[in-house]
């Protein structure tokens, strides 16, 4: 079995909150000690020299659980394979993938399922963690099996981005998932009033002439959401939350004791409204763009706490379903290769220190999950990254692992880059 | 007398004194028209083709008047029954057209944003015909030179623009260029046909007309725009009328001498009352139809010369 030490490394703890100087010894996949002097004394013997890797004071972190990826398989290959994906994963610093069910069929059969995680694990040199739909066909009528579901691999249970709109459906689901212990991924948002909607409602919107959604609508989502939470006692979690008016919500949830956490999307936390422009369709993405008022929001949401995880909801789409009049323009953008160096905006503007970054980036969704990455602690899964938060780089879409090259932050200087990323103590990608 | 664009996408980007310009040039246009030899070289050996994709008797048949009457050789394409039918994009149609070799391009598209997208794709001058809810430059334009014909000026005046704000491209254009003009907005209408963030556009925004028209010098009438709503924004027309339908009862609140206009087609009994548009006192709804044409030339006229001045660039 391969093993590594890394020297000389500025250690992110987000357990303990802290960036301080270290070494960590990979072996058999997993942290075999973590050293708190840069320099151990250890044998060649035991760590050869090939071995042993010098992390010229850059940072090492636990490797990042991305919850919300959409991988295309089946049905859109063209767009996203589990090769691909995986690439781009490793290339951002993402060692845990865990796919979203919205492909085409959807994966709602243990037999699909089974397909799907054979080919991830073939293809794809990092974790890939498949979630299953709630409903089947992801049409908010009948439950999926979740025990053979569960069996085969299922990690969570979603219907992406469709909400599921008959409450005696949800409430069934949830009722059958809690017996489980399943987690229900959901999405909040009402359905009715964010129909047909590519923008959010406010000055911009109109003065676009885009159609709109209150942001209430995430708001009224996430109310339902928690009643039903309330009634069955599921393990729920929220893919996104983007604006203000949703967080006293969920801060109340949490203070109620529920099993309740959320995330929000990485293109939330650093992108607003006004980015859209001149109707730029690399900017639609599902619940649209906020106010900046919401960002800042949210911002100081994942800086208390609040909102456990930042995800990418990658969401990979052709260029033809993207140069469209904004309305019938395809919604998402790709995010996996992206969300260290955009993540590294939120830590140069003094926004989120690194510790917190990585709590809600690496820590909180695989605790949610039940993992026991996310950490940098004796024992740990080998899955990490390392990373100069300084260097700088000029984004090319067109250089992105990803078959598909929707990206917000083309041609946008970032600061910030991998420069390795470990999985299962095996070294998957290097700058 | 400047006038620096290289397509007339909205009235969002032009400055105030490109406005003043185009009204200049629009009023002698005004006064060709009104001849008996209409005929113009201005736009001769130039192509000008006409795309709508949303139907339209009257802005088509406007913008086709004003290219033949300035020597343009005038194409129209009814976009609805051609190849975008047939799953073509709108890239590829206006890539098609691009290699034809057009010098200005009149469209008209259902989405917002479209007539945008388009010109990033093409060498020629394009004019937007409008596009969903985003903006309709031309009617704003032509209503500008009809209240200043009517009014000898058109800043400091008090304007009400009344009905179905929400899905009216023709009131976003209006407002933006009456703001940039220095005048006092007023929007008129059910909260359900009011965008949000309106309040933020700088204007003042009434639920009870009669209070809105209070000494306004000018009364903009929008049409209820039936196909663009998904249903459910007011009770029934009738209801409608009686709220928020002009009739000679409401408009006496406005200024005695306030002039009536309507961008058209009308539709008499549910925003307007058909006396009323037809009184010849008190409505400019057919000056504004005139002014049109004259807008319309002026308009291709400045972007033609825009055209003649820079050299062909190479296509993105």
């Amino acid at each position: 079995m391969t093993q590594h030490l890394i020297t000389n490394a500025r250690l992110v703890d987000p357990e303990a909150g802290t960036v301080s100087d270290g070494a960590l010894w990979l072996k058999d996949g997993k942290i075999a000690e973590r050293f708190d002097a840069p320099e151990p004394e250890i044998s060649l013997d035991r760590v050869p020299q090939q071995a042993r890797i010098d992390a010229g004071h850059k940072y090492l972190a636990p490797g990042i659980v991305d919850i919300g990826v959409q991988v295309c398989e089946p049905g859109e290959r063209h767009k996203e394979s589990y090769g691909s994906a995986g690439e781009a994963a490793a290339a951002g610093g993402v060692t845990t993938i865990v796919t979203r069910p919205d492909t085409n069929p959807a994966i709602d059969s243990p037999e699909v399922l089974e397909f799907i995680r054979r080919r991830a694990n073939e293809a794809a040199p990092v974790n890939v963690l498949p979630m299953a739909a709630l409903t089947k066909g992801r049409a908010g009528a009948e439950m999926t099996e979740f025990g053979f579901l569960l069996d085969a691999g299922a990690v969570a249970f979603s219907d992406g981005l469709r909400v599921v709109r008959d409450n005696k459906v949800l409430h069934r689901a949830m009722t059958y998932a809690r017996s489980l212990g399943a987690l229900v991924v959901a999405h909040p948002q009402d359905p009715a009033l964010s129909a047909g909607a590519s923008a959010t409602s406010g000055k911009f919107a109109s003065l676009r002439g885009l159609p709109a959604v209150s942001p209430m609508a995430e708001r009224m989502g996430l109310d339902r959401d928690i009643a039903l939470v309330e009634m069955t006692g599921v393990r729920y979690h929220a893919d996104q939350i983007t604006t203000a008016r949703a967080l006293p919500a969920l801060e109340r949830a949490k203070r109620n004791g529920f099993d309740v956490t959320a995330g929000t999307s990485i293109h939330h936390l650093t992108l607003n409204e006004l980015d859209v422009s001149d109707y730029r369709t690399f900017f639609k993405v599902t619940p649209p763009l906020r106010s900046e008022d919401d960002r800042q929001s949210v911002i100081e949401a994942v800086r208390s706490g609040l909102i456990d995880v930042i995800c990418t909801m990658h969401t990979p789409q052709d260029e033809e379903s993207k140069r469209l009049p904004f309305e019938e323009a395809a919604s998402g953008s790709v995010g996996l290769e992206t969300l260290l160096p955009v993540a590294m905006r939120l830590y140069h503007a003094d926004a989120l220190d690194l510790p917190t970054l990585f709590r809600a980036l690496s820590l909180n969704p695989a605790k949610r999950l039940g993992l026991g990455s996310g950490r940098l602690t004796k024992g740990a899964p080998g899955d990490l990254v390392l990373f100069d938060p300084d260097k700088p780089l000029v984004l090319d879409r067109f250089k992105l692992r990803s078959k598909s090259k929707n990206t917000p932050f083309d041609s946008a200087r970032l600061q910030g880059r991998v420069l390795a990323t470990f999985v299962g103590g095996a070294q998957v990608y290097a700058a | 007398m400047r006038f620096d664009q290289r397509h007339l996408l909205g009235i969002e980007p032009l400055r105030p004194d490109e406005i003043t310009t185009l009204l200049d040039l629009s009023q002698r246009y005004v006064a060709l028209n009104r001849q008996q030899q209409k005929r113009s070289t201005v736009l001769a050996g130039l192509t000008q083709i006409n795309m709508f994709f949303e139907n339209s008797t009257r802005t088509q048949a406007s913008f086709e008047l004003a290219g033949k009457r300035l020597g343009a050789d005038v194409m129209n394409m009814a976009m609805e029954a051609s190849s975008i039918k047939k799953g073509e994009t709108l890239i590829d149609t206006a890539m098609t057209l691009n290699a034809m070799h057009p010098d200005l391009l009149v469209v008209r598209h259902p989405h917002s944003g479209a007539v945008d997208l388009l010109a990033q794709k093409v060498n020629c001058a394009v004019l937007n015909a409008g596009d969903g809810r985003h903006e309709h430059p031309t009617q704003a334009l032509l209503d500008a030179l009809t209240i200043r014909r009517a009014k000898g000026r058109i800043h400091r005046l008090n304007i009400a623009i009344c009905g179905d704000i929400a899905h009216s491209r023709v009131a976003r254009s209006n407002l933006l260029l009456l703001h940039k003009m220095e005048n006092r907005i007023r929007l008129i209408g059910p909260p359900t046909l009011m965008p949000a963030g309106i309040d933020a556009f700088g204007a003042e925004v009434y639920e009870d007309m009669k209070e809105g028209l209070r000494d306004v010098d000018v009364v903009m009438m929008l049409r209820l725009q039936k196909e663009r709503m998904d249903g459910g924004f007011i009770p029934s027309e009738r209801e409608y009328y009686h709220r928020y339908g002009l009739d000679a009862e409401k408009l006496s609140h406005a200024k005695p001498d306030a002039i009536v206009m309507h961008p058209g087609p009308m539709n008499r009994g549910v925003e307007i009352d058909g006396t009323l548009a037809d009184d010849i006192n008190r409505s400019v709804i057919q000056d504004q139809v005139e002014m049109g044409v004259a807008v319309r030339m002026a308009a291709m006229d400045l972007l033609a010369r825009n055209l003649r001045a820079q050299p062909k660039d190479v296509l993105a």
